[in-house]
């Protein structure tokens, strides 16, 4: 069974996205302790790229300071390994492909499943190339997650129907960022997904405040928060883990408790 | 399950944001139906005609010829199309498309300006809005052709990311795209990206070959022993091969730009220093650290600066039928000078790849061999950048 069910398994669930090793990896490991000691879900850990095409500027900007800092796809695996000695929330690594594929894509994807990382999501990959990836991550356990978008239409039952640990509704055009507002109509979306899956399916892009938290998770499983949480580490720096502790709990607490 | 039709040999794909799947879908949709419309070829042919300016000549260079001693050198004048590029095939085409598609606004991205400056120019031609994203470093090197942008009416965004140059203006326009769909159509400049742009891009400027096929039959009787062009992405190169692909006595060359040299990290060329690897929507080489990290890449030349190469280069590559070589900045630039000086035609720094290598090989072939060589466009843009090369500063 995917370990990625569990996270949605305590109320809606809460899935937080830190860039390993922006501005440096103890900040991450921090960062990561503080969102899940205050009620985080499961944790998306990005491995930076050099050319993010589908982040914003905010994401954009911790891919850059995160390469600039020196990290590289095998320091974070170590780094994985020893934050696993206590961080027992699911885990997913959000990357892009080419980091995956330039690794040697075995090599990658069995390391993933070793350091237990439970699933993989890479923006690039779309339904028709998931045949790169899925065989091996069939082979070794790691759930490949499937997005959905506001454009995908006629796709989204098939999307759907394979997709496995959670599916990754994309909740407005356009690349990561906070928005103001979100005029998607995400809740027919959510329809065509629960008639062809029995698998959680979250909603992420534009989240950052308590309220669209607690709407989006209100029409789906849980709410996935970004570009929020980086401009915390932006503009705090190696001080952000204690502000992104109140700031998790203030998310979760209203997405389960309400206002 | 991956498009059989997007992929040449293991290249190619669709490896792009869901958000965008189906408008490329959609693209493909539309090209499979009016690439057979009688109509939109009638409508693309006079455009390519009354307004482009085609066919384009394929004049006999003898001075260089005599001056190199060896093969018979024959230019092919891309550089004489309006807009000066071979850039302008692909634009209309693509603009004529996107207007049967019902798109009223074009966004593309720029290195040298050329691809910008055409986008622009079939904008204003079918009354399109037009967006055109630059990086900053090329804005400064190609302040002219900023200029002739804005003057067409298209709004010119410098890119300020990552190395501010043509992989970051590709990534910015496929930002852009995912935010607004509907009424936009992305008018890629060059053989890469996802599926369907390698194909479309490629069927819009293979009327080069078809021009220098026919043209060199009535000239010389027989075809030519070699074909050569430079390439970035690739478009004017797979556009100059492509009707020679099943003539196997024709050696097809690609020049790709060395910068300092393919032995230093100031380099651009994919297939000398590149390995295989996953970026723009496609499987093909590119540039990359041991991470997968696409690396900052230089040229002298700000259309040929780009980290990958488009995946049908990638595939001939792979199977022999095409080769790659480096040609590094001083030898573009000699060559620059030296076409200027033999035959009156100052040729795109771009194309001056293409014309260094022939002035490699031509001396060591015999006089009744023929070479083709892609002038892809002129060299007015690149007189500033050239003279500061040669350290002397002079004010457009």
């Amino acid at each position: 069974m995917s370990k990625i069910k569990k996270a949605f398994e305590n109320g809606k669930a809460f899935i937080a996205f830190i860039t390993c090793g922006d501005p440096d990896l103890e900040t991450t490991a921090a960062a990561v302790r503080a969102a899940v000691e205050n009620g985080a879900d499961l944790i998306e850990l990005g491995i930076p790229f050099s050319d993010p095409t589908a982040e914003g500027p905010v994401i954009q900007g911790a891919n850059m300071r995160a390469l600039k800092g020196g990290v590289t796809t095998d320091k974070i695996f170590a780094f994985v390994r020893e934050l696993r000695l206590d961080v027992k929330v699911p885990m997913v690594f959000m990357t892009y492909a080419n980091v995956v594929f330039s690794y040697g894509a075995e090599k990658f994807i069995s390391t993933c499943r070793d350091i237990e990382i439970d699933g993989l999501i890479l923006p690039d990959l779309p339904f028709e190339e998931k045949e790169e990836f899925q065989p091996l991550c069939s082979r070794y356990g790691v759930d490949l997650v499937s997005l959905i978008a506001p454009t995908s239409e006629n796709r989204v039952a098939m999307i759907a129907k394979e997709a496995e640990g959670f599916l990754y509704i994309v909740s407005s055009l356009g690349v990561t960022g906070t928005r103001s507002e979100i005029g998607t109509d995400l809740a027919s979306i959510v329809d065509v997904v629960r008639q062809n899956t029995d698998i959680p399916c979250a909603i992420g892009f534009g989240i950052s405040t308590p309220e669209q938290a607690k709407k989006m998770a209100d029409i789906s499983d849980g709410a996935i928060v970004g570009s929020a949480i980086v401009k915390l580490l932006e503009k705090h720096g190696k001080d952000a883990p204690k502000y992104i502790g109140g700031y998790v709990k203030s998310m979760k607490d209203a997405m389960v408790l309400g206002f | 399950m991956t498009n059989p039709e997007g992929r040449f040999g293991i290249h190619g794909g669709q490896y792009i944001p869901e958000t965008l799947m189906n408008a490329v879908v959609e693209l493909e949709e539309a090209y499979r139906h009016y690439k057979n419309d009688p109509e939109f070829n009638r409508e693309l042919s006079e455009l390519f005609n009354e307004y482009a300016g085609r066919p384009s000549r394929l004049y006999y260079a003898k001075k260089m010829t005599e001056d190199l001693g060896g093969a018979k050198i024959y230019l092919k004048r891309e550089d004489l199309n309006h807009t000066g590029a071979h850039k302008v095939n692909n634009v209309l085409g693509q603009a004529l498309l996107a207007k049967k598609m019902g798109k009223t606004r074009l966004i593309a991205e720029t290195g040298a300006g050329q691809h910008g400056v055409a986008t622009a120019t079939a904008a204003a031609l079918m009354g399109m809005e037009c967006v055109v994203f630059m990086g900053e470093e090329d804005t400064i090197r190609q302040a002219l052709n900023v200029y002739r942008m804005r003057l067409l009416g298209a709004e010119v965004i410098p890119v300020r990311t990552g190395t501010a140059t043509l992989k970051d203006a590709v990534s910015e326009a496929m930002r852009e795209w995912t935010s607004r769909i509907s009424d936009t159509h992305y008018c890629l400049g060059s053989v890469m990206g996802p599926h369907p742009f390698p194909t479309i891009v490629r069927d819009f400027q293979a009327v080069i070959s078809k021009e220098i096929k026919e043209q060199i039959l009535i000239k010389e009787s027989r075809l030519p022993d070699a074909v050569i062009a430079c390439v970035g992405g690739g478009s004017n190169a797979i556009g100059s091969f492509y009707h020679f692909i099943g003539d196997e006595g024709v050696r097809l060359i690609g020049c790709e730009a060395a910068g300092r040299g393919i032995d230093t990290f100031e380099t651009a060329a994919t297939i000398a220093t590149g390995r295989l690897g996953i970026f723009h929507g496609m499987k093909s080489y590119f540039c990359q650290d041991k991470d997968g990290q696409i690396a900052p890449v230089y040229s002298i030349s700000a259309g040929l600066d780009y980290p990958g190469i488009g995946p049908e280069h990638a595939y001939l590559h792979d199977i022999g039928r095409a080769e790659y070589v480096p040609v590094t900045d001083d030898e573009a630039v000699n060559a620059f000078e030296y076409l200027a000086k033999t035959e009156g035609i100052i040729p795109a720094i771009e194309s001056a790849h293409a014309v260094a290598h022939a002035i490699k090989m031509a001396p060591a072939m015999d006089k009744d061999k023929i070479i083709v060589i892609t002038i892809s466009g002129r060299g007015d843009k690149d007189c500033a950048a050239i003279a500061r090369y040669r350290g002397e500063d002079i004010h457009e």
